[in-house]
């Protein structure tokens, strides 16, 4: 399985990137963050720990997941990204439009 | 009896070029249009390129995102995930380095006419970051005039 959601007592939703998130499958993604948040969930970590690499598509879809949280009055996190996916954050300043943690748990308690 | 279908045609220089003009020819690949052949292919690739003397941090990041994202724009926006056209992959051995060409059969773009991803007014956008990232990541980086073929150099350290 590529994404794993799981819940944590204070309400954090945890969505974790197994492998890659690239074009071939960031749509799953997409409509599982999409999904909890029509569930009424609002306090989102992605964790990347075990994420090797996420493409331009992969970036792509983080970009609009957030905005969806954004405008859903929620808020969303980034955790675990290796020192190669911090490059391409940093590449494309993405790193700026983002909150990121380096551990998942630092992420949840940052809510 | 079980009839696999051809997914990736590799060819090496003693099949692609007999006579041995072609100097510095290592291989060629062509790949249907689907997503899924995508890491598959930057894995054949990455395997030349280490053995022709590029830093592993090179092929494990620049190569692999760079070709990446030149073989998902051939598919997606070139060929337009058409079955019945291909993507061809060329790598050949230069002085400085090695250099990877990836070819799509599709009508072209114009690679100037993509805004930097960075600019304020497109950071919230959900695309435009893959040829971006090309450009970031290699040392050089042409384009034929249709806007069909990207050529991409690394150097060796």
């Amino acid at each position: 399985m590529t994404f794993t959601v799981r819940n944590v007592p204070n309400g954090v939703i945890i969505v974790s990137v197994d492998g890659q998130l690239i074009v071939a499958n960031r749509n799953e993604l997409k409509d599982k963050v999409l999904k909890a948040l029509e569930d009424g969930e609002s306090k989102f970590v992605l964790d990347f720990s075990s994420t090797e690499y996420i493409d331009s598509s992969g970036l792509g879809v983080l970009v609009s997941v957030s905005k969806k949280i954004r405008e859903g009055g929620g808020e969303l996190r980034l955790a675990g990204l290796n020192e190669d996916l911090r490059m391409l954050f940093e590449l494309t300043k993405l790193d700026t439009l983002f909150k990121i943690c380096d551990k998942t748990d630092e992420a949840v308690q940052s809510f | 009896m079980v009839i696999v279908p051809l997914r990736l045609c590799v060819r090496r220089p003693d099949l692609v070029n007999p006579r041995g003009t072609d100097e510095g020819l290592l291989m060629t690949i062509t790949v249907p249009s689907e997503l899924e052949i995508v890491e598959q292919t930057v894995d054949i690739v990455a395997r030349y390129c280490l053995a022709c003397g590029l830093s592993v941090r090179a092929v494990r990041f620049n190569l692999r995102v760079a070709l990446s994202e030149a073989l998902a724009n051939a598919i997606v926006y070139g060929n337009r995930l058409d079955p019945g056209k291909r993507v061809h992959v060329t790598l050949r051995q230069r002085g400085e380095g090695v250099e990877v060409s990836v070819q799509d059969q599709g009508s072209g773009f114009d690679p100037h006419g993509i805004p930097d991803p960075r600019r304020p007014d497109c950071l919230e956008r959900p695309e435009g970051r893959g040829l971006f990232l090309i450009k970031e990541l290699v040392d050089g980086l042409a384009f034929n005039e249709k806007g069909t073929s990207v050529c991409m150099t690394l150097h060796r350290a």
